[in-house]
């Protein structure tokens, strides 16, 4: 798009599109700060006028906000841990020559495919179960008391639950990552005397760098929103209350849409901050 | 020291073998080069020195002792890639320094030595850039630099100027040719150009699917080339390969003769023919000549310029004292 004419008229053809994507967003967005400001009770007759900051020294002075934080962060930066790591570790297996190396690529991508109600659903009942789950029978096998995972271990279980969702991401992108570094750059460095750690180290993980920026930040966006594995396993009991959960029980549960609605707006800007900052930290790798 | 030899040395791809067995030395201090056509093998047998490539069969022993088994970073070797294989996410100066880095070096005895690198290859100007921020003469030569510091016994080049336009791979000829002088370290180059072997070499060895077809010093594979392969391959351009009547006439099955060897007179040549094309370079003219009836076609090279073109009929004069026999099998007779 060179000329002054071929630019212009390229706005013009963006423009629907643009128009129709920004009014999207911004409907929602309005209507919850609108909400936010007003006394909402659905069931206790809806709109009852303007309630100032009302709703936000509410949510944020009840006893739930500040553990509904923590735990969304700590959900957070568990599955980020583990499905980079992970992530790391099984992309470096795939990349190895091995037998029935497509099959084995299929069978690590799949869990991607699976809803994350069903196989939230499928480690609850099948895994998970203290009764019948496959835990607990491996647990009896040695002896063992079974554990109640989702209440005894709830948030390592919904981490456990949601980084076996995510590993398919992760281990993805980080392949196609590490197959593109050049074969001579690792021979280079095995002349140089680097065995296999330093190798890793000094070669292979600055060059997955990028990747590793990218699953962060777009697993990020995902993961400070998760909802269905915690509705369908704990109901947001034992601790396991994120933000996005808390909304759901005071908009829902409560009828207080109002309440929820400020909530909404905390969230947003707790996503916001937590974006900054990551693209502070790692947004330089992508220059 | 830096004393090579290979004992037998055998590799092979799956059922494929790509190295039939093998015996070379390398003596301590020299310039080899290793020339073929595309495919021979010359990247392989280089990897298999530096260990990159595990030998499928045979010894090869360094300084004397076996380092058939030794991994790539015991056997005191360094390589310059093609494709450099610098580290992107380092500086110029971290690359020089990682070998010393990985050798646990003290931090004065790695800015002592990466400067005194820095120094030879005049890498001074852009020590603190990425190699993505260097022109390609410039990576070579850090990649040579990150060689060098090491102080390994020898070197070992695999094509390290197929990546550099013809003015920069000349003058980076001459730097590696007199960084060889300088230093008197054993180098093991890599090439598909035989004017670069030529040049730089002490030794040659040809190559061919595998196979060492000579080894010496340029002039002897230029003067007395042991086979057709060796004569055709060495020497720019092309040995003139003739065979038939003309073969025969001198007790060969084939006869060369180089294009610098044959004499344009005005006439009443033993040979004459139609030039196919001139190529007039002022100091030389190269003509290409057809209708002989010696080969499809012949190549001459005549000192100074000569008007002769296209169409023209050219009569030739062989020097008889350079003509090279070859028997059926192409090996030369004496
Ligand atoms: N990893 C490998 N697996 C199977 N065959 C291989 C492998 N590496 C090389 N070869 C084969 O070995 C032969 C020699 O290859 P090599 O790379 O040594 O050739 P080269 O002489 O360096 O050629 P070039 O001048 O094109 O670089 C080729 O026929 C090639 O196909
Ligand atoms: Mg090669």
């Amino acid at each position: 798009m060179a000329t002054k004419a071929s630019r212009s008229a390229a706005r013009i053809m963006m423009a629907p599109a643009v128009i129709l994507l920004l009014g999207w967003m911004l409907v929602p967005l309005i209507m919850t700060l609108w909400f936010s400001f007003r006394v909402y009770l659905p069931l206790r007759g809806g709109d009852q006028g303007w309630a100032g900051f009302d709703n936000y020294t509410r949510f944020v002075t009840s006893s739930a906000f500040w553990p509904s934080v923590q735990t969304t962060l700590i959900i957070v930066l568990g599955v980020l841990a583990i499905t980079v790591i992970f992530g790391i570790l099984i992309a470096l297996l795939l990349d190895q020559p091995i037998w029935g190396q497509g099959v084995v690529r299929i069978l690590v991508i799949a869990p991607f495919f699976v809803m994350p109600t069903v196989s939230a659903l499928v480690w609850k009942n099948m895994f998970m179960d203290p009764v019948n789950g496959l835990f607990a029978h491996l647990w009896r096998f040695f002896g063992a008391e079974p554990v109640s995972w989702l209440s005894d271990a709830s948030m390592g279980s919904i981490i456990m639950i949601v980084s076996w969702q995510w590993l398919p991401f992760a281990t993805l992108i980080l392949l196609t990552a590490v197959q593109s570094l050049d074969s001579e750059q690792l021979e280079a460095a095995e002349m140089d005397g680097a065995p296999f750690l330093k190798r890793f180290w000094f070669i292979v993980l600055p060059h997955l760098s990028r990747a590793i920026t990218i699953v962060i930040l777009i697993q990020t966006i995902f993961l400070l929103a998760i909802f269905a594995e915690i509705f369908v396993t704990t109901g947001g009991a034992f601790g396991t209350r994120t933000l996005s959960y808390l909304i759901f029980q005071r908009v829902l549960e409560s009828q207080n849409v109002g309440l929820g609605s400020a909530g909404g707006v905390y969230a947003i800007i707790l996503a916001n901050i937590i974006a900054i900052f990551l693209m502070r930290i790692v947004g330089k790798n992508l220059d | 020291m830096g004393q090579i030899q290979l004992k037998q040395v055998t590799k092979s791809f799956g059922d494929v073998q790509v190295i039939p067995p093998l015996d070379l030395t390398i003596k301590d201090g020299e310039f080899t080069v290793f020339v073929g056509p595309s495919g021979c093998g010359k990247s392989t047998l280089l990897r298999l020195i530096a260990g990159l490539e595990d030998i499928t069969s045979g010894h090869i022993e360094i300084d004397g002792t076996d380092a058939t088994d030794l991994v790539p970073a015991k056997r005191g070797l360094a390589m310059v890639f093609q494709s450099y294989a610098l580290y992107p996410h380092m500086s110029v100066r971290k690359n020089i320094a990682f070998p010393l880095r990985m050798a646990k070096m003290d931090q004065s005895e790695i800015d002592r030595r990466v400067n005194a690198a820095a120094e030879v290859l005049n890498l001074a100007d852009y020590i603190d850039r990425k190699p993505g921020q260097l022109s390609g003469g410039q990576r070579q030569r850090v990649a040579i630099g990150r060689a060098i510091v090491r102080e390994p016994s020898a070197f070992l080049f695999d094509e390290p100027l197929s990546n550099l336009d013809a003015a920069l791979r000349v003058g980076m000829r001459m730097e590696i040719s007199e960084l060889h002088k300088k230093l008197a370290t054993t180098m093991v180059y890599v090439t598909h150009d035989q004017v670069e072997a030529m040049t730089m070499a002490d030794k040659i060895v040809v190559l061919q699917a595998g196979v060492i077809e000579q080894v010496g010093s340029p002039l002897e594979l230029y003067r007395a080339p042991r086979n057709t392969f060796v004569a055709g391959f060495i020497g720019s351009p092309k040995m003139n390969l003739i065979t038939g009547e003309e073969a025969t006439k001198h007790n060969a099955a084939t006869i060369g003769i180089r294009p610098e060897h044959i004499d344009v007179v005005q006439s009443d040549g033993m040979w004459q023919g139609t030039v196919g094309v001139a190529e007039h370079l002022g100091s030389d003219t190269f003509f290409h000549i057809h209708n002989t009836g010696l080969a499809e076609t012949l190549t001459v090279r005549a000192i100074g310029d000569i008007s002769l073109t296209h169409g023209d009929t050219i009569h030739l004069n062989p020097r008889m004292d350079e003509l090279h026999r070859f028997d059926a099998g192409g090996l030369r007779i004496a």
